[in-house]
């Protein structure tokens, strides 16, 4: 789908390129994450795609097309784009920001306001939104506006420099595993900037491992470059914890979740002991049918109705697209014991060190 | 207690009464003096500020030569115009408007080099031509520094309109030069108070201007 061939740029006034001889195919419906040192070139190459940057020699070749030889604004209309500083217009609306592409490409609109609607369900933002600027919205979710724009004209390549860089680090974990889902289903042939390493291996169907210079280190699926490091600079890049690091890899869900010491509301004293005495523990969780309401100390059990006890929150609350690494991370900051996994206020099990630590060593 | 011998009062409420027309033909003019000088300060400074931005190199010297003729004292530009183009409308037009340059070319620029990279390099990236960016992010962007240059040229104009009463026009400014001359109180303060109102109306004017134009940016600043 991309091609990048022998791709050079050498900025005037330097002599060493910055990106030296990359040659890179990106198939169809593949994340490709490109990540390397600061100042390695990962942006310079990224930005030649779109011919934000010119190279100085090689071939770049789009969905077929020789990118050198497209105009350059119909090539940039084709090729969804998110930076860092996510660059919202900010004396645009939301929905006009979000329909920035359309309205290029002369969509009518209706057209637009149709496809703005079906994005801000797509990205997780809501409605009322649309009519604000974007000063008066978060840094989460003005990302979130940033994919949805990117996203607009329906483009089959995604160009993203650091999206989720500008963001604090649990919005950050978020908008990951929910782009990780977002991509499952569109299936966009995506390159990924990155300078985080578990963000790289997570999002990354193929990771691109660039040296200073822009001298490609190794490509190849996450896992492979994990157990195979081809040099020892990709093997110091990655740094110690390759099997930690493995846990990038994995979501929650797939860690195998215990149902834990639930219980419903409903339920009497009897059956909250034998819960708690069945997993060995001196609390107990509660739930409203599906929905989480949080947990008891286990000596308040039996003093009077579940129902009335307050129930206390918990420490780690995942969703369960979040990466493993997220958890670990997680239940390691907050001391806590366990961390329960939500979806939307439905509970969906719970996860505890030992679960983790045992796909570590899988 | 009442004051005795004051000879005549502060404000001669009759005069203004038997002036209105009067008053009203030099509103018009004043007004007219400062909407065609600023007017014509903007479609100048919009010219050399697109040369300032197209070759950069080229702001000094127009900042310095808009900053030169900034310094002149009025009533000197007026009189050093007087051999070229006379002592009439068009005398008091050119200096009225090359006050305006400097403070319009600064905003201008300030404003539209104020525009984030991140929203430049987004309008590149989603495929703006460089035209179409220009107008359809900087230039708004720009706005709130681009009016608050413009209000400040306008009320600056308002006060230097009252200077051209020596070449014979002035807007509110006859009242007061004629008023120093004879001592007639009333009409110096027709003349300031009046000029001072006009002042602040066009201030607020372009206050609510600025709202309406740029509602994004709002509680910002
Ligand atoms: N516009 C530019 N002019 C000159 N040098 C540049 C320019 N952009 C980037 N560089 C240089 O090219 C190298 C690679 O930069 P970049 O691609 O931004 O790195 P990365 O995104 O990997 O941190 C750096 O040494 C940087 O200083
Ligand atoms: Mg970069």
């Amino acid at each position: 789908m991309i091609r990048l061939e022998n791709l050079r740029k050498v900025f005037s006034g330097s002599t060493r390129p910055a990106v030296t001889d990359l040659t890179m195919d990106i198939a169809r419906g593949e994340c490709v994450t490109l990540i390397g040192p600061s100042g390695c070139g990962k942006t310079t190459t990224l930005k030649m795609i779109n011919r934000i940057i010119e190279p100085t020699s090689g071939q770049i070749t789009v969905d077929g097309r020789n990118a050198m030889a497209i105009p350059v604004h119909e090539l940039r209309r084709s090729i969804g784009y998110v930076i860092q500083q996510i660059g919202l217009f900010p004396h645009r609306t939301i929905a006009q920001n979000i329909g920035t592409v359309p309205s290029l490409l002369g969509w009518d609109d209706t057209r637009i306001a149709d496809r703005v609607e079906e994005l801000v369900e797509t990205v997780g933002l809501d409605h009322e939104m649309l009519g604000r600027y974007p000063s008066e919205l978060s840094g989460g979710q003005q990302q979130r506006v940033g994919v949805a724009r990117a996203l607009a004209a329906d483009p089959p390549v995604l160009l993203m420099d650091e999206p989720f860089g500008a963001v604090d680090p649990i919005v950050r974990n978020r908008l990951q595993a929910e782009f990780h889902e977002l991509q499952d289903s569109l299936g966009k042939t995506v390159v990924f900037v990155t300078h985080d390493v578990d963000e790289a291996i997570f999002l990354g169907n193929r990771m691109a491992i660039l040296e200073m210079g822009g001298i490609l280190a190794q490509y190849d699926a996450p896992e492979k470059i994990l157990a195979e490091p081809a040099s020892m600079f990709v093997e110091r890049f990655l740094g110690g914890e390759r099997g930690l690091k493995r846990l990038s890899l994995l979501a929650v869900i797939d860690a195998g979740l215990e149902r834990g010491p639930f219980v419903d509301v409903t339920a009497g004293p009897e059956e909250a002991r034998r819960v708690m005495e069945a997993n060995a523990v001196d609390w107990l969780g509660l739930l409203d049918g599906d929905r989480l309401l949080g947990w008891v100390d286990g000596s308040r059990v039996g003093s009077s109705q579940l129902r009335d006890l307050e129930p206390r929150s918990f420490l780690v609350t995942l969703d369960s697209r979040d990466s493993l690494r997220t958890a670990l991370d997680a239940v390691v900051t907050s001391h806590a014991r366990v961390a329960v996994v939500v979806d939307d206020g439905i509970y969906r099990g719970m996860l505890d060190l030992e679960a983790i630590a045992g796909e570590v060593t899988e | 207690m009442t004051l005795v011998g004051q000879a005549a009062p502060l404000i001669d409420w009759e005069w203004i009464g038997r002036n209105m027309d009067q008053i009203v033909e030099r509103t018009w003019e004043h007004l007219g003096l400062t909407a065609v000088s600023v007017l014509l300060g903007l479609v100048i400074s919009v010219g050399l500020a697109i040369i300032a931005l197209r070759w950069r190199w080229t702001y000094a010297p127009i900042t310095w030569v808009t900053g030169l003729l900034y310094t002149i004292p009025s009533l000197a530009l007026f009189a050093l115009l007087v051999p070229i183009v006379g002592l009439n409308a068009t005398n008091a037009v050119i200096a009225l408007t090359s006050y305006t340059l400097l403070i319009i070319i600064r905003n201008l620029v300030a404003g539209i080099d104020g525009v984030p990279a991140s929203v430049t390099e987004a309008a590149d990236g989603m495929g703006y031509t460089p035209q179409a960016r220009f107008w359809r992010m900087e230039v708004p962007l720009a706005l709130p520094a681009i009016i608050a240059g413009l209000r400040i040229a306008t009320v600056t104009t308002v006060g230097l309109v009252t200077v051209t009463a020596v070449l014979g026009l002035g807007g509110y400014g006859f009242f007061i030069l004629r008023g120093l001359n004879t001592f007639f109180w009333t009409q110096i303060l027709v003349g300031v108070v009046l000029s001072v109102v006009l002042a602040t109306l066009l201030d607020v004017g372009f206050v609510w201007l600025e709202r309406v134009l740029s509602p994004w940016a709002r509680g910002r600043q």
